[in-house]
């Protein structure tokens, strides 16, 4: 593999085949890292191609089915986040390790705090914090601020402050400046040039290009799970990293789409007008018409998951105004919005605690969204139920065993058409996607890829989040592109393509060929 | 910020039980025929104490985001032994007192080892060993009776140099040999951090279950306390359901008047004093007020359900609805 | 974590339908019900017969209906911890209604489980709309319960005697040999099945106990189910405290303290999730039996209330252990 570009001195850490399963999914395979000590070495890769896994079994969180770690050349196996901070390895994690209701000192000295005849000694805890806030270029926070207390931002500077107290060998940053304000990157970035020039080994995860390219030493790519290259920084222009992160076999699994003709005068059946919510949805304005797909790109985490539940009316205290049909409305709760006129449905993010009640029957799964369809007076019709079911079972051709087997005995594609199908139960317009092939097959994707064109063309309007770009490149008519809860991006038909699309969520220019890493 | 307002913020929940108690007691003594006398503050303290020791033993569990439905059971299981074993002189006295409290903490333990290792609910694991618990406490007590070291007794319930109230001192001996080294142990923050969140502390290398352990152990030991006062200020050991629930029901409205949050990691076992000294406070209030005494419960009852619902008010700051599901 | 459970159901889905659908903790109820039967017989051949199996039946019938309640409160993943004193109120209440004339002892059963459904409204409302634990809400309410009672009593004589047809619905036989208290059990439990398994706030109640999450994003609205979950079980409990007054020929303050535990533990007991989302009707049926006999037993062979106590503490224990422990953290 690519290692060969890398120098052969001795590596303060080494990872040797390492993989991880969880179900059927492959989150990471076989892979290969070096880290060495005074460097910077950045991770690149798309979505979902084992980035987080690598870290989360570097700092313990989860143990790797097979393969081996070497500190310094000893094997190092850690079971538990404790064991890898006692063999300094320290990590900024992207969902935040802090205790809300603990100060700022505590947090900090959470995991050794110094001790005075056995008890906490707060003058020299709070000693220790001011060190390592002042280190991390964060003064402004009082060491016995709450951390609860805190905005996102400062709670991201206490994080890494606290990695930097437990004294690192390794320090792993995990998109650790996405909070962050442009200042704040500027301190951390000097602070990080002066961790290297002592002598630690950085591990860089960010997805911001131009990060990379100001740090980095070293670069390895990932992609599907695994490694594929690994190059000295600046030796390799922006579009070749791209290209790299890319790097799939196309196959052509998606349905033809047909141009639909848009009737003139006729106003979509979804308008969003400059919808805002918090500080994480910004001025957001979009339409879908009928027989529509359009996607959601971007990053995960800018803000696509919210707009849906927005939609949906999960969120409270929105700005901006949604529209059906022209008529401007105000949905209250899923229940509402599962109702005519509006006939919405959403597909949630993760199946098994939002879609699914996992020990239910197959049946109860189904019908649970349309119970007030299957009912006459609050009792169930089992006829119309056991119709429906057959109906949809027929529909999405769902493997089961049986209509009384528990939902979570059966296959994470099968349940996935089950989420799908207890909303289709109620013959939606409006359906909304969050993620839906997350971990399933690329069978059941391709029979799911198909479903969505023949929804769109018997007239449903679809909005549909993805991370993997080439499903919204096959799938979608239109792709809206977010980033730091903003569309920065429409990209329709032919532009639709996954440079395009990878550029505008890193928010860089696409034709631009700067040396990035 | 100031250091001073930092303190004020960390305290809040506590300043704010101090803050209803010392309202409720001013009101109380100001409108007592007697006035603020040191009988009166004798009076109040020794009835605030036994709720103090119940509702310091339920923050401690309630911190680590836990609940203990036998505290009351443990105070009746152990004022029963007390009025066995706390008599004679002074050495089978000690080792009387040494064998109560020693009870008190394997109940905790029991409760501990349960929730933690054993993975059962809180609540119905509790329910479970409240029974049991209340069960032993009947067995050593099928009929009120008993006795206790008269001496040793009076010592703890009069007053120091005829005006403080040595139950006070007590408790504040308590507080300051018991809960501040926990706080500022590594264990106790471990309980904190379990309560707040447990994922966080997980991933920050807490020890989760010895901080849990902890909590439980000691609350059970701080429940046996009471009982041994109980059995002070009544001679007697008599095990009585009624109550040993009215205990329990009272710490938990106890740690909810003194700032201790019910979903953990947030409080103290000084707020819950204050807390358990107000809610005392609101059944004298209404003697001082001459409320027939017959409305005492009912009126008590609508002050809890007010205090609980106070909690709920910062749920109108939540603005994603999926949070409430957490 | 999910891998594990998920490979368990699997094997489990591939069992024949008889076996799988029955529930190993009903089965295990049932078992020790046996049991205790047959050790009951070796102790006293009276255990086997007819008269005494009704009577334990009509003594179980009380703690049966209220256990309906508490079951569906528990099946959504809450607790009831009102029982006590709404029994004691719905019972009071009935009584006192009876003493106005005719018309009152026409409405005195309604009026009784009026009351607690009012309190259930309280309870609900407090767990559904301003998301308080139940635990603390019903503890509450509890207390509130207990206040009004006691100003009730205390304030003048009212009358506690059982009204006729209260008692006639306890006791009375309507079917020769079979008390009356035994068909009011069997009807509620007709229609809690009925409720549980054909209606659509059935199928709600269990969604939610699974996961609020999903139930809420399904469109059910979460909040009302909850609501009326906490009406009902107010209900049940405020009727359960009727008919032990009709038993008893009155009403008293604190016949109910001794009901909370063992409706909690029959529910348990007869593989209802303490977490919710799990369990069936005919699992609390074998519970609400289980305790009864269990006490039977206890008194016969003069275990005093102390034994009683530390036996039902460790009975449930041990059956929590065997069965209802949450998944291990990681």
């Amino acid at each position: 593999m690519a290692m060969s570009e890398i120098q052969a001195t001795s590596p303060l850490f080494r990872m040797e085949g390492v993989s991880k399963r969880y179900g059927g999914v492959r989150a990471l395979e076989n892979a290969h890292l070096a880290v060495e000590a005074g460097r910077i070495h950045a991770i690149l890769g798309e979505n979902g191609a084992g980035k987080s896994t690598l870290i989360k079994i570097m700092a313990g969180v989860v143990a790797p089915d097979e393969g081996r770690m070497l500190l310094d050349g000893q094997d190092a196996t850690f079971r538990s986040p404790a064991g890898a901070s006692a063999a300094g390895i320290a990590c900024v994690f992207q969902e935040l390790s802090l205790i809300p209701d603990l100060s700022v000192a505590d947090n900090i000295a959470i995991a050794n705090p110094p001790r005075r005849f056995g008890l906490i000694d707060r003058r020299a805890q709070r000693a220790i914090a001011e060190e390592a806030l002042a280190r991390a270029g964060a003064e402004d926070i009082h060491p016995r601020t709450l951390v609860k207390d805190l905005p996102l931002s400062r709670r991201q500077m206490v994080e890494i402050a606290k990695a930097l107290a437990s004294g690192p060998r390794i320090l792993i940053l995990d998109e650790a400046t996405s909070a962050l304000t442009a200042g704040d990157v500027a301190k951390v970035f000097a602070v990080l040039k002066g961790l290297r020039s002592e002598g630690l080994a950085l591990l860089y995860i960010s997805h911001r290009m131009h990060e990379i390219a100001e740090l980095a030493d070293t670069c390895t790519v990932f992609r599907n799970g695994r490694n594929v290259a690994s190059f000295s920084a600046g030796s390799r222009t922006n579009s070749e990293v791209v290209e790299m992160m890319i790097g799939r076999e196309y196959s052509n699994i998606f349905p033809p789409r047909q141009k639909r003709a848009i009737e003139q005068g006729r106003a979509p059946v979804l308008e969003c007008r400059s919808l805002g919510w918090s500080d994480r949805l910004r001025d957001i304005s979009f339409s879908v018409g009928e027989g529509e797909v359009v996607g959601l790109g971007g990053l995960e985490g800018q803000g696509q998951r919210l707009l849906l539940l927005a939609l949906f009316g999960v969120l409270r205290g929105m700005t901006g105004s949604v529209l059906i049909d022209g008529a401007p409305v105000a949905i209250s709760d899923p229940a509402a919005a599962r109702k005519p006129p509006h006939c919405m449905a959403l597909i949630p993010e993760d199946r098994k605690t939002e879609g699914l009640m996992l020990p239910m029957t197959v049946r109860e799964n189904l019908s649970f969204a349309a119970l007030d369809r299957v009912s006459r007076g609050g009792v169930i019709d089992r006829a119309k139920e056991e119709q429906l079911i057959d109906e949809m079972l027929r529909l999405l051709e769902i493997k089961t065993a049986g209509l009384d087997v528990p939902v979570g005995a059966l296959s994470g594609g099968n349940q996935q058409k089950v989420v799908i199908a207890k909303w289709l139960m109620r013959k939606p317009r409006i359906i909304l996607l969050n993620d839906p092939t997350r971990g399933i097959d690329v069978g059941t994707k391709q029979e799911l890829y198909r479903l969505l064109r023949q929804l769109a063309e018997t007239g449903a309007a679809i909005v549909f989040y993805s991370t993997d770009y080439d499903e919204l490149i096959g799938c979608c008519d239109r792709v809206l592109v977010l980033y730091d809860g903003r569309i920065v991006r429409e990209l329709e038909g032919d532009e639709i393509s996954e440079r395009a699309l990878i550029a505008s969520a890193l928010n860089v220019e696409a034709g631009h060929e700067g040396t990035a890493a | 910020m100031s250091e001073w307002r930092y303190w004020l913020n960390e305290q809040r929940g506590t300043l704010t039980g101090l803050a209803i108690f010392l309202v409720m007691f001013s009101v109380y003594v100001a409108n007592h025929p007697a006035g603020f006398t040191a009988n009166v503050v004798h009076t109040a303290a020794n009835k605030g104490v036994l709720l103090a020791f119940v509702a310091m033993a339920q923050a401690l569990v309630v911190i680590t985001a836990g609940i203990d439905l036998s505290v009351g059971m443990i105070l009746v299981l152990t004022n029963c032994l007390a009025s066995w074993i706390v008599v004679g002189a002074a050495v089978p006295t000690t080792l009387g007192v040494v064998a109560v409290l020693a009870t008190g903490t394997i109940c905790g333990a029991i409760n501990g080892a349960l929730v933690i290792y054993g993975r059962l609910q809180p609540i119905v694991a509790t329910i479970a060993t409240g029974a049991v618990y209340f069960g032993l406490g009947l067995l050593l007590r099928p009929f009120p009776g008993g006795s206790v070291n008269e001496d040793l007794a009076d010592a703890l319930t009069g007053r120091l140099f005829g005006v403080i109230p040595s139950s006070l001192v007590a408790l504040a001996a308590v507080v300051l040999i018991i809960w501040l080294p926990f706080r500022k142990s590594v264990a106790g923050r471990a309980a904190f951090a379990a309560g707040s969140s447990e994922p966080a502390a997980f991933m920050s290398g807490v020890p989760i279950r010895r901080g849990k352990f902890a909590a439980y152990l000691l609350s059970g030991l701080l429940a046996g306390m009471g009982g041994l006062f109980l059995t002070f200020f009544t001679y007697t050991g008599e095990a009585a359901y009624a109550s040993g629930s009215a205990y329990t029901l009272w710490s938990i409205a106890a740690v909810v008047l003194g700032g201790v949050s019910l979903y953990g990691g947030r409080g103290s076992a000084v707020g819950a004093i204050f807390g358990a000294f107000a809610a005392r406070t609101t059944g004298d209030m209404l003697f001082a007020f001459d409320v027939d005494p017959l409305w005492q419960p009912l009126l008590q009852g609508i002050v809890l359900m007010i205090a609980v619902s106070i909690g709920s008010l910062a749920l109108l700051r939540v603005r994603n609805r999926l949070d409430w599901f957490q | 974590m999910s891998e594990t459970s998920e490979s368990r159901l699997s094997v489990k889905a591939r069992l024949p339908a008889l076996l799988r659908r029955a529930d190993p903790a009903v089965l295990t109820a049932f078992g020790c019900i046996l049991l205790l039967l047959l050790l009951g017989s070796l102790y006293s051949s009276n255990f086997l017969s007819p008269d005494y199996l009704l009577q334990q039946l009509k003594v179980a019938s009380f703690l049966g209906v209220v256990s309906a309640g508490m079951m569906i409160v528990i099946l959504l993943g809450h607790i009831d911890l009102s029982v006590p004193w709404v029994m004691t109120m719905g019972a009071m209440m009935a009584c006192a209604a009876a003493g106005f004339g005719a018309t009152g002892a026409f409405v005195a059963i309604p009026v009784g489980v009026l009351c607690g459904m009012a309190l259930g409204l309280l309870n609900g409302f407090g767990v559904a709309y301003l998301r308080i634990p139940s635990m603390i809400v019903t503890l509450a309410s509890n207390v509130v319960a207990q206040g009004l009672m006691v100003v009730y009593t205390g304030g003048f004589s009212p009358q506690d005697s059982a009204p006729p047809a209260i008692r006639w619905l306890a006791t009375g036989t309507l079917v020769p040999g079979v008390p009356n208290a035994i068909l009011v059990w069997l009807a509620v439990s007709a229609a809690m099945v009925f409720l549980l398994a054909r209606t659509a706030f059935g199928r709600a109640v269990y969604g939610i106990g699974n996961s609020e999450r999903a139930a809420f994003l399904s469109g059910v609205g979460t909040r009302r189910v909850v609501m009326i979950a906490f009406i009902l079980s107010g209900a049940l409990s405020a009727f359960g405290g009727v008919l032990l007054a009709g038993y008893a020929s009155k009403a008293a303050q604190a016949m109910g303290d001794a009901y909370l535990l063992p409706s909690i533990a029959a529910v348990v007991l007869g593989g209802t999730s303490i977490l919710g989302g799990r369990g069936s009707y005919l699992g609390t049926v074998a519970g609400v039996i289980l305790i009864t006999l269990l006490q039977s037993i206890l008194s016969v062979m003069q275990m005093p209330e102390a034994g009683r106590q530390i036996v039902y503490g460790i009975v449930i224990i041990v059956m929590l252990l065997l069965y209802g422990r949450a998944p291990p953290s990681r």
